[in-house]
């Protein structure tokens, strides 16, 4: 089977980036972001504060009106960069299959069969059993159809991964299994994570950085030392509360709404 | 529809007659009523045939009635075919340009508010008392549906699966057929339901301007030549005939859709 591209280490810079809607509200206000490759960010804020915007504006869906994003040491092309949406997002006439080989068939660089065989590993690497690749998305409970989702943003071995609050319709148990999914597979192979979400614990169980965004910027950085992979008991440690504390602190000066 | 509360056959079976008998009573009661009025008031013929005259005359008529029928009922399906075709190319142009949308759709809606009626003559004048004429009355009646609710569902995909569609470089033509495209075909059925009812309403208003005395004769040429007649028992055998047409393309449009469309239509799922 062959690699769609070469694994590279991608890292993500953005200068000065300002976002302005059509309808005139402001999406970001001048953000500068380092992103080293293989490392994980969470950006975390209230409803409307940029954090989507921030992901699109890196995906190459929302243009910028002022500022640059750059990938080092080189552009992307297609593929390269994966993306998770806060609903699955699957075409419910595709079998999970289908929905994990579209951006293959989309891409079109490997054969059919090839596509196949690499998207069929890639959902059973994400913990989709052999039985249910066949099955269509109205067939799958809530957390197997992320399962697939997640699969579909890694078939093509993308080096940038970002995801827009992906868990935030699921239940505690199902999202603790599924951080932990995401931390075995970026154990394996590196790619550098940018990670929306409302969720506190959510964001100190996974990243090595958090980001607080407010009304278009980023408002405070924080910077988690502990090692991989992070069980969920991590969550009882005076360390975690202090940290979690000081986040809390954050967003409440970001505005209005408390998460969680 | 009543919903049975247990599940056994036989529950189910007695449920299906309690939802039908009360109906079939009903229909039954009052063709009853109409036999006696009829026969009490004696009533002329020509005004109000008796349902027993006007079974006489379906079953005297029945080769005419089932020659007409076909007629009818291929002139519905090919103008309804036709529709759907010029329909799904009309929606597919729309869904590719904004600017064709905004010149071309408003005479979409315009074609749709001129009766039909108001323009049949004219098709005859262009087009001659045939079959073809017939044809084009159907595709024109029928087509506003499809167009519009095609349209809708070509331009109605999920955002998303559009942004995906362009993080890996898609195309148009990827997007059109592997999202637009599929998303619409729910839309078509549901289009297809009502341009259906229009399709045989259309082809017998068609027929009564094609007219008696030619060589067609659909059920709408057999109506007005039975009128001219004051074949009142025929006429209404015709009515019957009709409305069984109507009733079997309906059924079609929802026995294809089931077996076929299926897996594209969001509310199966």
């Amino acid at each position: 089977m062959c690699e769609p591209t070469p694994p590279t280490d991608t890292g993500v810079s953005l200068q000065d980036a300002c976002v302005r809607f059509a309808e005139g509200s402001i999406g970001l206000r001048g953000v500068n972001l380092e992103v080293a490759a293989g490392e994980i960010v969470s950006l975390i804020g209230p409803s409307g504060c940029g954090k989507s915007t921030l992901l699109r504006v890196i995906a190459g869906l929302q243009p910028l009106n002022v500022g640059s994003v750059a990938f080092h040491p080189q552009p992307l092309v297609p593929g390269q960069l994966g993306f998770v949406f806060q609903d699955p997002a699957l075409i419910p006439w595709r079998t999970a299959l289908a929905n994990v080989r579209l951006p293959l068939e989309l891409l079109g660089r490997q054969s059919p069969e090839d596509a196949t065989a690499r998207s069929s590993s890639v959902l059973t690497e994400v913990g989709l059993a052999a039985a249910d690749h066949k099955k269509y998305p109205a067939q799958l409970s809530g957390g197997m159809r992320m399962r697939v989702s997640i699969a579909r943003a890694l078939v093509s071995d993308p080096s940038v991964l970002l995801m827009d609050e992906p868990f935030a319709a699921l239940d505690d148990l199902l999202r603790g299994r599924l951080l932990e999914l995401l931390q075995a597979l970026w154990q394996r192979r590196r790619r550098t994570i940018l990670f929306v979400t409302h969720n506190i614990a959510e964001a100190l169980l996974l990243s090595q950085r958090v980001l607080v965004m407010n009304a278009g910027g980023v408002q405070g950085e924080l910077s988690l030392p502990w090692p991989y992979p992070r069980r969920a008991e991590l969550r009882g440690s005076v360390e975690f509360g202090e940290v979690y504390t000081q986040v809390s602190r954050h967003l409440a000066e970001a505005g209005n709404e408390r998460p969680e | 529809m009543s919903v049975p509360n247990e599940s056994s056959t036989a529950n189910v079976s007695r449920s299906i007659w309690a939802a039908c008998l009360p109906a079939a009573l009903v229909g039954l009661a009052s063709l009853l009523l109409w036999e006696a009025a009829v026969r009490y008031w004696q009533l002329p013929r020509i005004l109000l045939p008796s349902p027993v005259e006007v079974a006489r005359a379906a079953w005297d008529e029945r080769d005419a009635l089932w020659r007409g029928s076909l007629i009818t009922g291929a002139a519905a399906l090919f103008g309804l075919l036709l529709a759907v075709f010029a329909g799904t190319l009309v929606a597919i142009l729309f869904s590719q340009s904004r600017w064709l949308r905004t010149a071309f759709y408003p005479y979409v809606i315009f074609l749709q508010t001129v009766p039909i009626v108001a323009i049949a003559p004219l098709l005859i004048t262009w087009s001659g008392y045939r079959f073809r004429t017939v044809i084009l009355v159907v595709a024109i009646i029928s087509l506003f549906p499809i167009v519009s609710n095609v349209t809708a569902g070509l331009m109605s995909i999920d955002r998303n699966l559009l942004d995906l569609h362009r993080l890996y470089g898609a195309g148009r033509w990827q997007v059109l057929r592997g999202l637009r495209i599929p998303t619409a075909i729910g839309y078509l059925v549901l289009g297809l339901r009502i341009s259906g009812g229009l399709a045989v309403i259309g082809a017998i208003v068609g027929e009564f301007f094609v007219g008696n005395g030619t060589s067609y004769d659909g059920l709408g040429t057999l109506m007005t030549g039975w009128q001219a007649r004051q074949r009142t028992d025929a006429l209404m055998a015709a009515v019957g005939a009709s409305t069984i047409l109507g009733v079997a393309m309906f059924a079609l449009i929802n026995g294809l859709s089931g077996r076929w469309l299926r897996r594209w239509i969001p509310a199966t799922h």
